[in-house]
């Protein structure tokens, strides 16, 4: 029945199948740790990552951590996203804007992010702009190339439908690429914003004074693997939280694409 | 409402490509449709009648000749030639409601004016109770009637038609040419419906173009003086039945001449 190509199972099913890869997880954890199989240096309990997690929570500082990279992610993200959408929009329709941005954004597309951050501290600093442009510089290109592609596949026929009801061609992206390309690029979104942060942790472990990189560059230097923990735990739960954002986001804006 | 205007195309060239692997669509094609005739042109595939719709939309750019309709030299294309086509077009953003009153919308007319387009035209299609339904809800069938009122909601003063019924199962095939029937007995525009189904062109036809291909040029105009409405049986008729084979005849030679 459950393995069946391609059929549906019940949603019961589903929860139940997450979540016990989840608790195989956690007994293996648990297994390694308080079985002794593993030095806690190397591999902290479960229960501790907890008492860290209340410490931190208490004294306020995962908080502001928390919230400095998410500040680094969002302003990235949104300024990235704000010039390549509408930019990728016109790259896939027009023929010409291709042709123009294609040979250099397929160049820099393929340049390690990491190796563009001595430069921009030399450039920037160590400020949040660093790391900002850091986010800016791992997602914008990424973007663009698929938002193109997006707005290319837009049936031909669609287009022409639209210009025998009296489309100006110049209106085509606003009122017919936009719209048709709009689940395609919330999915694009959603993708790229868990790269974002990603990149952050890159442009925290460089050149930073706070958020959840720096803390756990810091946490390694005195071996309290805990934090680290702590901190990946967090960036994934804060992915979690924003992909299913953007799938909110994506049934609400258009909900006419399932 | 709109005139209903006439089509003249005029030794029309299409080609594709250049150099040495340049093909001949069209060669030096010719025909006239008049005011609220009902064309159709029929042909094998590929024989180019499907370029000849989106030359006189306005959609592609012919290599030569002239195409006139209601005496404006066609020069892109506009809101005055409206078109269904084969695949599905429906704004898949758009409610059905919202689908159909896209063109009127977009000449600026007030939203009641608006409204009243949308209840007439889904009223004529027989979709009145599918007005906030999403076009991904809709059967094919369906699809193609919204693709109709929205086409005629605009007022175009002529309906281009590119093999609409296509991929439609043939009960649902026949449903819809009756439709058609009605709605263009009401509407009185003229209508000109590419085809490469013989029944269905002697069905509709006022007049029928038989296409050969390979360069695309217009073999024989037939004239369909079959009462209307056309009714389910007609088919059946001895005339029909020796038209149809008539224009099966043409298409076959034209065939054979290939070889």
């Amino acid at each position: 029945m459950a393995f069946v190509p391609y059929r549906p199972i019940p949603v019961a099913l589903a929860i139940s199948l997450g979540a016990a890869v989840w608790a195989l997880v956690l007994v293996g954890w648990m297994w390694l740790t308080y079985g002794g199989r593993v030095p806690e240096m190397f591999l902290p309990a479960p229960g501790k990552v907890l008492m860290t997690a209340g410490r931190l929570i208490a004294d306020g500082s995962l908080m502001m951590h928390t919230a400095a990279s998410a500040q680094v992610v969002l302003v990235g993200f949104v300024i990235s996203s704000i010039v390549a959408v509408p930019l990728g929009l016109y790259m896939g329709t027009y023929k010409a804007v291709q042709a123009a941005l294609d040979p250099l954004v397929n160049f820099i597309r393929y340049l390690p992010v990491t190796s563009f951050v001595p430069l921009f501290i030399l450039w920037i600093g160590i400020g949040i702009e660093q790391r900002v442009s850091v986010i800016i510089f791992g997602t914008f290109f990424q973007q663009l190339v698929m938002i193109a592609d997006a707005a290319r596949s837009v049936p031909r026929d669609l287009v022409n439908a639209a210009y025998t009801l009296g489309t100006k061609r110049s209106t085509t992206v606003r009122h017919i690429v936009f719209p048709a390309s709009l689940p395609a690029v919330l999915d694009i979104l959603r993708v790229t914003v868990g790269w974002a942060w990603t990149y952050l942790v890159v442009a925290e472990l460089v050149a930073a004074k706070s958020g959840l990189g720096y803390i756990s560059l810091k946490a390694m230097r005195g071996f309290q693997v805990d934090i680290i923990f702590l901190a990946i735990a967090m960036i994934g739960i804060l992915g979690l939280i924003t992909d299913q954002g953007f799938r909110l986001l994506r049934r609400f804006v258009a909900p006419w694409a399932v | 409402m709109t005139q209903s205007a006439d089509i003249a195309v005029s030794s029309v060239t299409l080609r594709y490509g250049s150099g040495e692997k340049t093909v001949l669509a069209l060669d030096g094609l010719s025909l006239d449709v008049k005011p609220n005739e009902f064309a159709v042109i029929v042909g094998p595939s590929g024989c180019g009648k499907s370029s000849l719709l989106y030359l006189i939309a306005g959609l592609e750019d012919r290599t030569g000749g002239a195409i006139t309709v209601g005496g404006q030299s066609v020069d892109g294309p506009g809101p005055d030639r409206g078109m269904v086509f084969q695949s599905y077009t429906l704004f898949p953003w758009l409610t059905v409601a919202q689908n159909v009153a896209y063109g009127p919308r977009r000449r600026g007319l007030g939203e009641d004016e608006r409204n009243r387009l949308v209840r007439h035209y889904l009223a004529e299609v027989g979709l009145a109770g599918f007005a906030d339904h999403y076009p991904a809800q809709l059967s094919g069938g369906m699809k193609q009637r919204v693709a109709i009122a929205r086409a005629l909601a605009n007022d175009p003063a002529v309906l281009l038609m590119d093999e609409p019924f296509g991929a439609l199962d043939s009960q649902t095939r026949h449903a819809m040419q009756r439709l058609l029937l009605r709605v263009w007995d009401h509407s009185q525009k003229t209508v000109l419906f590419v085809t490469h189904d013989i029944e269905e062109a002697i069905l509709l036809a006022d007049r029928v173009f038989v296409m050969s291909g390979r360069p695309g040029q217009i073999r024989k105009v037939l004239s369909v003086d079959f009462p209307r409405p056309r009714l389910g049986d007609i088919v059946l008729d001895p005339a029909f039945i020796a038209m149809k084979r008539e224009i099966m005849g043409l298409l076959r030679a034209d065939e054979e001449g290939e070889d």
